[in-house]
C-alpha cells in the first residue's frame, strides 16, 4: 500500500508544502476536502491557543507541570480525523489535537493536567480512549491487546496508539510491533517523531536511518510521512485504517515533526538546545503556519477570520480552565473507592481510621 | 465427583468457565497446542479453537499488556507465566497499570483478567524457577493475589477469579500440583476471594499458612495432635485482600499465633500477619506472635534447595515451643 514511500529509500509521504502548495503526484492519495481542512485549522488553533494558554497558566501558578504540544498538532488531528469515532484511540501523553477531534470536553482535559482524576474518566461505552499513559511506551501493548479484541469480536475497528521518537527505544515498542505482526492485528502506530526525548536527541536513541522501518522487522509496512502536513497525517492513517479494516494487518507511521516547545513546563531547552536554530529552521515549517498559507491560497481564510478564530479559541480555553480548576478536589473516599468494584474490609478500616485521626466527619 | 490434581482442578476451572462465558480468552508460552508445560491448559485450544486458547510470542511484558488492553476492549483474558521467575519483564504492566486502571480512570476502565503462574520451590527446578514472590505482589495497591493449596480450593477460587470485576493473580502451588488428588465436583462452584478457611480446629496455637507449605503445616499438626496438643489450622487462601477476621477470632480463643511460608522472612506476609495480631490482640496474647518463613537468600540450585526449605519437623517444634511458652 505504501510501496511509492520506502523509509529506507528515503522517501517520505508529503502532500503540502512549506509554502502551502501542493506535491505533484499525490492525486490517488486519499484527500480531505476544504470544509474538512478548515475544520482541521480550527481545531489546531483551538490546540494551539489551549496550550499556549495551559504553559502561561503554569507560570502563574496555577496549573502543575505541563506537556506542551505545540508544533506537533497535525499528527493528532489529522489522523484522528481520518478515523471512525468508534476506532480506538490511544493516547501517549501530547494527543490533545485528536481528543479536540473526538469532541471530548476541553476542561476534562485540563483536569488531567490539573490533577485530578477524573479528568481520565473516559468511559467505554461513550469514549474509544485510552487515558495519557505516563510509562512511556507501555500504552502499545495495550493498542494491541484492543486490536485482537476487535478482531476476535468481528468487529472493523482499528486502534490508533501514539508514542514518542523517545519510547521507540524501549522494549514495549519492539513487543507490541512484534506481536501485532504475529497476529495480523489492525494496528496504526504512529510515531511523533518531534526529534526530542526531553534533551536526548532522536539520533542518539537509534542507529536506524528512520523509525518507520523498524516495522520490517516485525513483518509489517512502515512509512515516513511529513508530520507538519496534516493532509498526509490523514492520508497515511486513512490508508493504514482501510488496510486494517480489510484484515491487512498493521502499519507503523512516522510522523516527522519537532517539538517547538519544552518538554513539559519543567524543562528548559535552552540547556540542550539552540532556540535560535529552533526559529529559523523549525517553525516555518509547522503545521498551523503551513494550512493557514493553504487555505489562504485557496479563499478560505482572511487575516479578519484568523483573528476571530484565535479570539474564540483562547476564550474557550481560558473558560474550560476555568471549569476545570473550580471544580471541587476529589474527595478521601475517591481515594479507595476506586480500588476495587467493592472496597474490601482492609480498606475499609484503614479508610476510617484516616478518618478518624483526622477528625473527619466529626469523629474523634 | 471425580478425583483431581491440583493441576487438573486448574484445567477443569478454566474449561468450565470458557464454557460459560465466550469472552475468556487463554494465552501465553506453550499454552496452546502442548497445553502449557505443566499440562494446566491441556486441550483447551482442542476444545474451544486457536482463537481463545493459543501461544503467544515469547515476551512477558506484552502478554500482559495485550491483556489489558483486550480486558479494556470487553474480553476477559487469563495469561499465563511460564515461571514465577519470568513474571519480572511483565511486572511493568503489573504494576503501572493493571492494578492502577480503576483507580486511575475512576471506574470508567477496569480490568477483569487473570494472571495465573507455578510459584515455590521444592521440585529441583533450575535457577528462576522456584521463588516465592507473594510478598511484592501483595504489596502492590489495586491487585487481588489467590494462592489455593487442595485441588477443590483451586477450582472454586479460580472460578471465583474468573468471575471477577478486577484483576486477579493466581499463583499455583506447583510443588503440590500432582502430590494430592482430591473429589472435585464437574460443574462449576466458587469460594470467595477474600476469605480464609479453617482447616482443622484446635485450641492451643492458631497456625496460618498458605499454598504448598500447607502440606507441613498440617502434617506437623496432625503429628501434635497425636501428642495430645491441638493446633488451629488456617488456610490463608487469599493474600489480598486477607480475611483478618478469620485469623482474628481464631488468635482470640487460642491466644498464640504462628504464620508459616516459604518466601523470604524480611518484609514477607508473616511479617505483616505478626503485625496485625500485635496491633490487634495485643493484650490476650500468651505468646509472641511468630512467623516462620523462609531464609533472606536467593533461592538454592537442586542440590542445596532442602537447606532452604522448612521442614514438618522445624514446624513441630516451633509450635510446640509456642504452646508451652512461659513469659
Amino acid at each position: 500500500m505504501f510501496e511509492k514511500y520506502d523509509p529506507q529509500e528515503g522517501k517520505i509521504l508529503r502532500i503540502m508544502k512549506e509554502d502551502g502548495t501542493l506535491e505533484k503526484g499525490i492525486e490517488d492519495l486519499p484527500q480531505m476536502n476544504n470544509e474538512e481542512l478548515l475544520g482541521a485549522y480550527k481545531l489546531m488553533i483551538l490546540a494551539r491557543e489551549t496550550d499556549e494558554w495551559a504553559v502561561s497558566l503554569n507560570r502563574q501558578g496555577r496549573l502543575p507541570t505541563y506537556a506542551p504540544n505545540k508544533g506537533q498538532e497535525a499528527n493528532t488531528i489529522g489522523a484522528l480525523m481520518a478515523l471512525r469515532n468508534d476506532d480506538w484511540f490511544v493516547q501517549a501523553f501530547r494527543e490533545l489535537g485528536g481528543l479536540l477531534v473526538r469532541g471530548v470536553p476541553l476542561h476534562q482535559y485540563f483536569l488531567t493536567w490539573h490533577g485530578n482524576e477524573w479528568g481520565n474518566h473516559y468511559p467505554t461505552e461513550k469514549y474509544h480512549i485510552l487515558p495519557v499513559a505516563v510509562p512511556i511506551g507501555s500504552q502499545f501493548l495495550h493498542a494491541v491487546g484492543l486490536a485482537y479484541a476487535e478482531t476476535y469480536k468481528g468487529t472493523d475497528k482499528v486502534v490508533i496508539s501514539y508514542i514518542g521518537d523517545g519510547g521507540t527505544s524501549e522494549g514495549d515498542f519492539y513487543e507490541a510491533l512484534n506481536f501485532a505482526g504475529a497476529w495480523n492485528t489492525p494496528n496504526i502506530f504512529y510515531i511523533q517523531n518531534n526529534q526530542w526525548a526531553i534533551s536526548v536527541p532522536r539520533l542518539v536513541q537509534t542507529a536506524s536511518k528512520t523509525l518507520a522501518e523498524k516495522a520490517l522487522s516485525a513483518g509489517f509496512e512502515g512509512v515516513q510521512i511529513d508530520g507538519n502536513d496534516v493532509m498526509a497525517v490523514y492520508a497515511a492513517t486513512k490508508m493504514a485504517a482501510e488496510k486494517a479494516r480489510k484484515g491487512g494487518g498493521p502499519t507503523l507511521i512516522e510522523g516527522v515533526t519537532y517539538r517547538l516547545g519544552a518538554h513539559t513546563t519543567a524543562d528548559d531547552p535552552t540547556r540542550y538546545r539552540d532556540e535560535a536554530e529552533v526559529l529559523k529552521t523549525h517553525v516555518p515549517k509547522e503545521p498551523l503556519v503551513r494550512l493557514e498559507k493553504y487555505l489562504r491560497h485557496q479563499k478560505l481564510l482572511n487575516d479578519e477570520l484568523v483573528e476571530q478564530l484565535k479570539k474564540e479559541a483562547k476564550a474557550e480555553a481560558i473558560a474550560a480552565f476555568e471549569k476545570a480548576e473550580k471544580s471541587p478536589d476529589p474527595t478521601l473516599e475517591d481515594t479507595f473507592k476506586y480500588m476495587f468494584k467493592e472496597m474490601p474490609p482492609l480498606l475499609k478500616e484503614q479508610l476510617e481510621t484516616i478518618k478518624s485521626r483526622r477528625q473527619i466527619g466529626g469523629q474523634k | 465427583m471425580r478425583p483431581l490434581t491440583l493441576v487438573q482442578a486448574v484445567n477443569d476451572a478454566l474449561k468450565v468457565e470458557m464454557r460459560n462465558n465466550p469472552n475468556i480468552v487463554v494465552y501465553g508460552e506453550d499454552v496452546g497446542l502442548e497445553g502449557g508445560v505443566f499440562r494446566a491448559t491441556v486441550d483447551l485450544q482442542k476444545e474451544f479453537g486457536v482463537k481463545r486458547c493459543f501461544d503467544s510470542p515469547l515476551a512477558e511484558s506484552a502478554i500482559v499488556g495485550t491483556a489489558v488492553g483486550m480486558a479494556i476492549a470487553g474480553l476477559r483474558p487469563v495469561v499465563e507465566m511460564q515461571f514465577c521467575g519470568f513474571m519480572w519483564p511483565a511486572f511493568d504492566e503489573i504494576i503501572n497499570h493493571v492494578s492502577r486502571y480503576r483507580n486511575r480512570t475512576r471506574g470508567a476502565i477496569t480490568l477483569p483478567m487473570v494472571i495465573r503462574f507455578p510459584y515455590g520451590g521444592g521440585i529441583r527446578a533450575l535457577e528462576h524457577h522456584s521463588e516465592s514472590p507473594e510478598a511484592i505482589l501483595g504489596h502492590v495497591p489495586g491487585l487481588k493475589v489467590v494462592i489455593p493449596s487442595t485441588p477443590y480450593d483451586a477450582k472454586g477460587l479460580l472460578i471465583s477469579a474468573l468471575r471477577e470485576s478486577d484483576p486477579v493473580v493466581f499463583m499455583e502451588p506447583k510443588r503440590v500440583y500432582r502430590s494430592i488428588k482430591q473429589e472435585v465436583p464437574e460443574e462449576a462452584y466458587t469460594i470467595p476471594i477474600g476469605k480464609a478457611s479453617v482447616v482443622m480446629p484446635g485450641e492451643h496455637l492458631s497456625v496460618v499458612s498458605y499454598g504448598a507449605q500447607m502440606k507441613e503445616v498440617t502434617m506437623a499438626a496432625s503429628r501434635l495432635k497425636e501428642q495430645g496438643l491441638s493446633v488451629e489450622v488456617i488456610d490463608l487462601r487469599t493474600i489480598y485482600p486477607y480475611d483478618k477476621e478469620t485469623i482474628v477470632n481464631s488468635v482470640k480463643k487460642t491466644g498464640r499465633f504462628l504464620f508459616v511460608h516459604e518466601g523470604p522472612i524480611s518484609y514477607g506476609i508473616g511479617a505483616e500477619m505478626v503485625t496485625m495480631i500485635s496491633e490487634n490482640l495485643f493484650s490476650s496474647l500468651e505468646a509472641p506472635p511468630t512467623r516462620l518463613g523462609g531464609a533472606d537468600t536467593v533461592f538454592p540450585w537442586p542440590r542445596a534447595e532442602n537447606h532452604y526449605m522448612l521442614t514438618v519437623e522445624e514446624i513441630m517444634s516451633e509450635m510446640k515451643r509456642l504452646i508451652n511458652f512461659v513469659p
